[in-house]
Formats: structure tokens, sequence, C-alpha cells
């Protein structure tokens, strides 16, 4: 879509919203349109983000606390679309096709653990943000390390692509701390390089530290250290220039905000045991989070 | 779609130190290009070795080179590197495991396992070559290399390999090319070559498009002037009258 179209449909939704009566049937455009047209909307989920959105005990069916807010988010649009009937499509992103499927039309809302940051904000929009998480490390009881100073010169495994990664490096950059960062293709690797010795510590978002320590042999052998780096939003992906679409969405997740509907949600995916292996989380909400909740925001972290 | 296009993304910083994403695509092509040369020792020497031992008359020997064509063939690349990575360390004798796995600096224990699998690999599918070179030439070679009096390594050595190596050339330059493009495996072991770096600049950049059609540039001009290298190769050790390579 050239940006004169672009404009064109964000004038026109615009337009509508300012111009049609509520009660009145108003010009769908854009994602909402589409959804009616099809009678379907396609979510898009991860397979391994736990708790966030994986899949649970069914290889069809993604389970997490992002997909239960994406679910109340299809609720809103149901209503709105007065289409009880409507379709739910699942299509499987990765980190490297969540973008481009969500601009190209094949995933109508993407929700898992997106962070919503400026350089993803030029390409797509984020709904209001749904989690905060730190940059923390996980690592070995024993193996000394308290806090990032003690890393100098050692072997840290991040997973590639993350804010981690980008963190690691600017470190070894800005403070000549020597570290062999060690950059693993997904969480379960960054994990296993961990746990075979080939790295003393494990950079990561606090929340997903947590999920992979649950999935150790011995979780009591782990923990989770360190000051935050960065605190980072996820937020929903959806189309850039959606402003219908984006206010059914947020309207959505904010509701459930207000109606403190949240705190079950999150202690259903964080404080009790669950799918596949029936393990607890055991990851109290950070006041970040309960901040966010309590003023929700689409803006990422460093623009606050 | 509503993509947002910026091809002055390579130029921007990367926000690590004062590196631009170009930067990370120079070292990145820096690390394929070691891996895929290093591999190719190894796939080259290994590999015409046991396309020799295919096509002696001893059945042992054949039929260990073909094991091995069969097992190395058989199995996804992507399997075995991860086998050479991930379970082979956990095998050494303990002090091995701990210098490779702790001493050596990640970037070169992925490097080494790196260079091992596709050099093991290659070697498969260079010996399947090299062994269809040497039936390739008329059973009268052999016959008249003992006619001369040589004896089989002689005969190997001054008759079927010369001409052989001639002409499996242009099988061999696709494997070789084939060695750059399967580096990209490395990524998934974190070594940062190539295509680890073009997926590191679309996630970080939110430029994904953009990133990948320089990878694909850069991976299409590599190859094509390691094709025309070949050829000059092969016009160069072309023997007139021999064997009709490259030419008429």
């Amino acid at each position: 879509m050239t940006t004169s179209t672009l404009s064109r449909a964000v004038a026109v939704a615009l337009a509508a919203t300012l111009l049609s009566a509520p009660t009145l049937a108003e010009e769908l455009t854009g994602t909402l349109k589409k959804i009616k047209q099809t009678g379907t909307i396609v979510l898009g989920h991860r397979d391994a983000s736990i708790p966030f959105s994986y899949f649970g005990d069914s290889p069809q069916q993604p389970v997490g606390f992002s997909h239960d807010l994406q679910l109340k988010a299809v609720e809103a649009i149901k209503q709105k679309l007065a289409m009880p009937e409507l379709k739910v499509r699942y299509n499987l992103v990765t980190s490297q096709t969540r973008i481009p499927l969500v601009q190209n039309g094949t995933v109508d809302l993407e929700c898992g653990s997106t962070t919503n940051n400026v350089e993803r904000q030029q390409q797509v929009d984020f709904s209001v943000g749904i989690f905060e998480v730190g940059t923390r490390l996980l690592t070995k009881k024993t193996s000394g390390v308290a806090d990032f100073a003690d890393l100098k010169g050692k072997n840290v495994v991040t997973t590639a692509g993350t804010t981690s990664e980008r963190l690691l490096k600017s470190m070894n950059a800005d403070k000549q701390m020597g570290m062999n960062i060690i950059s693993a293709k997904d969480h379960g690797e960054s994990f296993l390089m961990l746990e075979s010795g080939r790295a003393l510590a494990f950079m990561m978002d606090d929340a997903l530290l947590f999920g992979e320590m649950a999935k150790a042999k011995q979780p009591a052998d782990w923990a989770v250290v360190g000051t935050p780096q960065s605190f980072e939003i996820y937020g929903c992906m959806l189309r850039k220039g959606d402003p219908a679409f984006k206010q059914v969405v947020d309207g959505a997740i904010a509701a459930a905000y207000q109606s403190g509907e949240v705190t079950a949600i999150y202690d259903k995916w964080f404080m009790q045991p669950i799918p596949p292996k029936g393990l607890n989380l055991n990851f109290p909400m950070s006041a970040e989070l309960k901040k966010l909740i309590a003023n929700p925001t689409d803006k990422a972290a460093e623009q606050l | 779609m509503n993509y947002n296009w910026d091809w002055g993304i390579f130029f921007k910083s990367t926000g690590i130190g004062s590196e631009i994403y170009l930067d990370w695509f120079v070292t990145g092509l820096g690390w394929t290009i070691a891996i895929a040369l290093a591999g190719w020792v190894i796939a080259l020497l290994l590999g015409t070795l046991l396309g020799v031992l295919r096509t002696v008359p001893n059945r042992w020997l054949a039929g260990l080179a073909s094991a091995y064509v069969e097992i190395f063939r058989n199995v996804p690349l992507l399997v075995q590197l991860f086998l050479w990575y991930f379970l082979v360390p956990d095998l050494l004798p303990e002090p091995l495991e701990i210098w490779f796995k702790q001493d050596l600096a990640p970037a070169t224990s992925a490097y080494l396992s790196v260079v091992l699998c596709l050099g093991l690999f290659t070697a498969a599918r260079v010996c399947e070559q090299v062994r269809t070179g040497i039936q390739a030439l008329p059973s009268g070679q052999i016959a008249a290399g003992y006619a001369m009096g040589f004896r089989l390594p002689q005969i190997y050595r001054e008759v079927l390999l010369p001409q052989a190596l001639r002409i499996v050339i242009p099988p061999l330059t696709s494997e070789f090319l084939n060695i750059f493009k399967n580096s990209s495996v490395a990524s998934l072991i974190g070594l940062m070559e190539l295509l680890a770096q073009t997926k590191q600049t679309a996630e970080f950049s939110a430029n994904l498009f953009e990133a990948f059609t320089l990878a694909t540039l850069i991976y299409f001009t590599l190859n094509m002037g390691l094709m025309l290298l070949m050829r000059a190769v092969e016009k160069q050790v072309a023997v007139p009258g021999l064997i009709a390579v490259g030419g008429k």
C-alpha cells in the first residue's frame, strides 16, 4: 500500500469514527472490513514462548497468557461486528516471520512475546502493552554470578535477535567487559548452552527465564539474578494505520485490566501449574506490570 | 503491502559501539568464506581419497568408502551439525570436553564444529563425483597402466586421477558453491556468519526485506565469482587433446 492510499485509509477511518453516529451502521475499513467480508480472523501465535503463546497439550491449539488476551480481543470484535459465529484461524509465526505476515495481511493480530520498540513501530502498530519484562540473568546457583559485573571475560548466552543480545554487545563495547557472547537460535537452545556448560549465564526477559527454569531437569539448581538492564513492554501487533481495528483491540485489553480479570489470567499462567508438564513458574506480578495495567499504553518502554 | 522501505538502513548505526549494519554483513561474509574454504579443504582431500577407495579392487576398502557415503549423504546436514556441536563434545574425555566447551572462545568451538561437519558431509558428495570420474575413463587405461609395468597406486597417481579430476571439475564446482551456501547452517549454532548477521539486522532494524535482499545479492555475487574462477581453473588445467574440457 502506498503512502497516499495509506493516509487515505486513515482519513476514511477517522472520518468514519468522527462523522457517523455510533448507533448507525459504520463504514467498515481495513482489518475490520476484511474480517467482516471473510467471516474469519487470523490470529498469529508462537510455538514456544512459554507461558505467553505456545503449544500446550495439543499441537493445533495455542495457549498462554498473551493468547488469552488475544481471545478477549476476538470477543470484542465479534460484538463490534455482530458476528457471534466469527471463525478463528491460527497462523504460527516465528520471530522472523511475524512482522511481514502482519504487514502482508496473512495475520490480523499477533499476540506472543513481541517487544514494542521504536524500530518495529516503523513497520506495524502495537496494541496497549500486555506485559512488561526486565532483562536479567539465569545461572546455576553455584556459579558465583550475582550480577552483570561478574560476567567479565566469561561466556554468556542469549537468544539471537533479542534486545538482550543488543544490550550484551553494547556492554562489551562500552565497558570493555570482554564477554564471549553466544547467540543461540531460540530460548530452548540458549538454555541447552547454559545447561551443557558452554555458557555461565543466560541473559533474557525474566519471565522467559522463569519459563526455561521450570523446564530444567533440576529447577532448584538455577536462579534468576542481576539488576534488570532494561524494561520491555510486549504488545500485540496489528497493521499500521488501522485505528478502527486498534481501538477495538485496545478496548478489549483495557477492559480486562479494568475489570481485574487480568489478575486471574496472570495467576493462571504464572502462579499455577501450566501445560504441558504441569510446571509452576512461580513468578509474582512485578511492580512494572502492575503500573502498566493501571495505566495502559501503546508506547515502547524506551518512550515512557 | 504495508511495508516501510528504507534502503539507507545499512548505513545506519546498530546502536552497538560505532558499528553500522553494513559492518555486520562484512564480518558475516568473512566468517562464511572462512567456514567454506576450510570445509572445502577437508572435503576435497577426504572426498578424493574415498572416491579412489570406492573404485579399488578390494571389497573391504570399497565397502568402507561406500558405507561412509551412505551415512553422511543420508543424514540431514542440520542433524549432523547438532550432533557434532552438542553431542560429540560430551563424548570426549573430560579435560578435552571442558577445554572445548569452556576454554575455547564460543565462536572458535562453533567454527571447528561446523567446518568438520561441512567438510565430512561434502566429502561424501565429492567422493561420488571422483568415483564417477574414475569410472568414466575407459577400462583399457588401467590395463595399459599394468602393461607399462605400473603398480596400482602408480596407475591411480599417474594415469587415472589426473584425467578423472579434470573431468569432474564442473560437478565439483557446484559442490564448491554448495559448501558456501550450506555454511549458513552455522547460524543455527550461534556463529555470526552472513545469514546470522542478516537475521540479526532484520530483527534489530525491523527492515527484514532490505536485509535479506542484500544477503541474496552477496551470496549471488560470491557464487558467480567462484563459478567464473572455477571456469578459469578448468581452462587453465585443460590438457589439449586429452579430454574436451571447456572447449571444442
